[in-house]
């Protein structure tokens, strides 16, 4: 059973039709990726996806896991196992990080039917995970995103996705605002994530992010559809030619 | 000495019990004042957003007897000096006081020291306010605290002042405090308002904070559901002094908490900063006046809201920066969080500068909760009344860091979370 099913999907944003028949499968542990001009849905199908107000779906279904994921709230589909790592990771001023990934994690954990974590172990499993994305202590006690540089903030995008473990991950322009070093590190991060059963979906304007995570297919959207499908190879040529030739045929 | 009072306006005569001197003549100027300003109509500009009508109808009796205090568990645990006034009387007074600590009781005026007759009512001013002129006029005790020359008591001073109601009638209570702070002294007062029953509690502080000394004042004001809470607290200070008050009113159906400062020295250091939350049908309304009259005086105001239900908010803060206070350092934000449609806001800031040369920033905000931010926390799994209840404390939270004394922030910190889990998790949109 595919891990995620989109059949002629869509969505309009403040009465504009964005989203045009999107159809995409995903099966567990494969990694896609979805290149597109800037303007051609690529963040509305991450929104989308995540369950954000605002967007409004027209036409289509998808089915995640085996459920009706637009029958779901945005809190039900990430206990769920769906993760948005945000293009523009939001600021929480007074909400203290641990917090934050504790309440996130209990929430995950009590859909799942399992107890809160313990206190101890909870420190324990932040503090590896973070430690690999070269997260300090003294960021994890800020509140969330709060003064954090836009690198920062995306190594605790990728922070949480590591902590709460889901099955699939979007990854909305993880590689914007990026440094070559950040980039290394965000992509080893992602990397590590990669499992058998988990999935990923990384949305993105350039083809560099891809070296670091290859995917095992790419698709090009344009114009609120996937105008092509190909291997990694795909990413390549369109760095190469731009994105004129799908612009154009629309 | 106790008053009865059968009608709001005043109708008795609160001198028939006679009284020293001194205490006499404040009475009748303040009974003359009263009764030539009366209570606040729709037309008073300083009222307009607090209508007094539900407590006009009043039929009131005196507040009498014990009052019950309860103090929320958060406060209990404090390691304080406390103090206990129920019904407008001093109830309780500490056995045993920290060196240079001196408290003395208000109910019996005659017996009072000097200090006290020098400084009482030489702060609050009855000009154009009726219910600090009613409270001069009937007041029937309370306490004055003095903290001598250089002295640092460790413990906080919690005062509670309780308020009990009546059967039937609705109880009103005036009482009074005067907290001097001598030259060097340093303190932290901890008021509590609250209460059993309906009632209508009128409190009357006078501050007087000496060159260099400084008193930071946390107020709770948790009076019970059915109240009415009527507060003036006055401050006056020295050069260089410090009052770094706070105030978190949760409490009464109707709230009116005016805290006004004349910065009479230079240097001074002056804040006054709180939260008010409001639920059901509660009103709330905190009025603050910061008069700067010397030179080089700085003052800092945050005042945040939280608004639920039909409830409504109203804040009024007026800076004044007179001719001679020139490098005046005056900051003053007002925010307001309505949580639902039927929420109310009122905001009123009034600079009024007469010197040239100072710096001085205000601003008001009033809006809902932020959709990105809630959908941050739901995108992580968090279910949207958990994640509504996040954000909120989260804002609250911000003012409450602002009280400096640890174990008091603490304190306030559980009242705070304490009432967001009862009114916040379960709110409408």
């Amino acid at each position: 059973m595919a891990l995620l099913e989109i059949k002629d999907l869509h969505a309009d944003v403040d009465g504009k039709p964005i989203l045009k028949g999107i159809d995409l499968v995903i099966e567990p542990g494969e990694v896609h990726a979805i290149m597109g001009p800037n303007g051609s849905g690529k963040s509305t199908l991450s929104y989308v996806l995540a369950g954000r107000g605002g967007y409004e779906v027209t036409g289509g279904s998808v089915t995640f896991d085996g459920k009706d994921l637009l029958e779901m709230e945005a809190d039900e589909r990430a206990v769920a196992g769906i993760f948005l790592a945000f293009q523009y990771p939001v600021e929480l001023p007074g909400v203290g990080g641990m917090t934050f990934l504790k309440e996130a994690l209990n929430a995950r954990r009590k859909a799942a039917g399992e107890d809160e974590i313990d206190a101890m172990a909870f420190l324990k499993l932040v503090r590896a995970k973070a430690k690999t994305l070269e997260i300090t202590d003294e960021m994890l006690k800020r509140a969330v995103n709060v003064g954090f540089s836009g690198g920062e903030k995306k190594r605790n995008e990728i922070l949480q996705m590591a902590v709460l473990e889901p099955m699939l991950c979007v990854l909305d322009e993880t590689d914007s605002g990026l440094d070559i070093d950040a980039l290394k590190i965000v992509s080893d991060g992602v990397n590590a994530l990669r499992a058998a059963g988990r999935s990923m979906l990384v949305i993105t304007h350039y083809q560099r992010l891809l070296n670091h995570i290859v995917p095992d297919k790419v698709h090009v959207l344009a114009h609120g559809r996937i105008r092509r499908t190909g291997g990694k190879e795909l990413a390549l040529e369109l760095e190469q030619k731009g994105y004129a030739d799908f612009v154009e045929a629309a | 000495m106790s008053t009865d009072v059968t009608t709001l306006p005043l109708v008795t005569d609160p001198l028939d019990d006679g009284g020293p001197d001194w205490l006499v003549a404040q009475r009748r100027s303040a009974i003359a004042r009263y009764r030539q300003i009366g209570l606040p109509g729709a037309r008073t500009e300083a009222w307009k957003f607090t209508g007094l009508n539900a407590l006009k109808a009043l039929q009131p009796v005196a507040a009498e007897g014990p009052a019950p205090t309860v103090l929320p568990a958060a406060l209990a645990e404090l390691d304080r000096t406390e103090i206990r006034v129920a019904n407008g009387r001093a109830e309780s007074l500490p056995s045993s006081l920290p060196g240079g600590v001196e408290i003395v009781s208000l109910d019996d005026p005659a017996t009072v020291p000097g200090w006290v007759r020098e400084s009482l009512g030489s702060v609050s001013s009855i000009d154009s306010h009726p219910f600090a002129a009613l409270n001069a006029a009937q007041f029937t005790g309370g306490v004055a605290i003095r903290i001598a020359r250089g002295v640092m008591p460790e413990a906080p001073i919690l005062l509670s002042m309780a308020t009990s109601g009546g059967d039937g009638a609705t109880a009103i209570a005036h009482p009074r405090v005067l907290v001097v702070v001598e030259e060097g002294a340093s303190a932290d007062l901890v008021t509590v308002h609250q209460g059993t029953g309906a009632y209508m509690a009128n409190p009357v502080t006078e501050i007087i904070v000496g060159a260099g000394a400084r008193l930071s004042h946390s107020v709770l004001q948790a009076e019970a559901a059915e109240a009415f809470h009527v507060a003036m607290t006055s401050v006056r200070l020295a050069d260089k002094a410090t009052y770094d008050g706070f105030v978190l009113a949760t409490g009464a159906r109707l709230a009116r908490h005016e805290v006004r400062a004349e910065l009479a020295g230079r240097h001074i250091d002056y804040r006054i900063n709180g939260v008010y939350l409001g639920a059901g049908d509660q009103h709330h309304d905190l009025t603050t006046f910061i008069d700067h009259a010397q030179p080089h005086g700085a003052s800092h105001e945050m005042v945040k809201g939280v608004l639920t239900g039909r409830s409504r908010g109203v804040f009024q803060g007026k800076i004044l920066v007179r001719p001679n206070a020139q490098k005046t350092d005056g900051f003053q934000m007002n925010r307001a969080l309505l949580l639902s449609r039927d929420a109310e806001v009122d905001s009123k800031p009034e600079l009024e500068i007469y010197a040239d040369d100072v710096k001085c920033s205000h601003g008001a905000t009033v809006g809902e909760l932020d959709d990105d931010q809630l959908f941050y926390l739901m995108a992580r799994g968090i279910p949207k009344a958990r994640a509504r209840a996040l954000l909120v404390e989260a804002y609250v939270l911000e003012a409450i860091a602002l009280i400096a004394r640890i174990p008091v922030r603490e304190a306030f910190t559980v009242v705070a979370a304490d009432w967001l889990s009862r009114h916040v998790a379960g709110a409408e949109e």
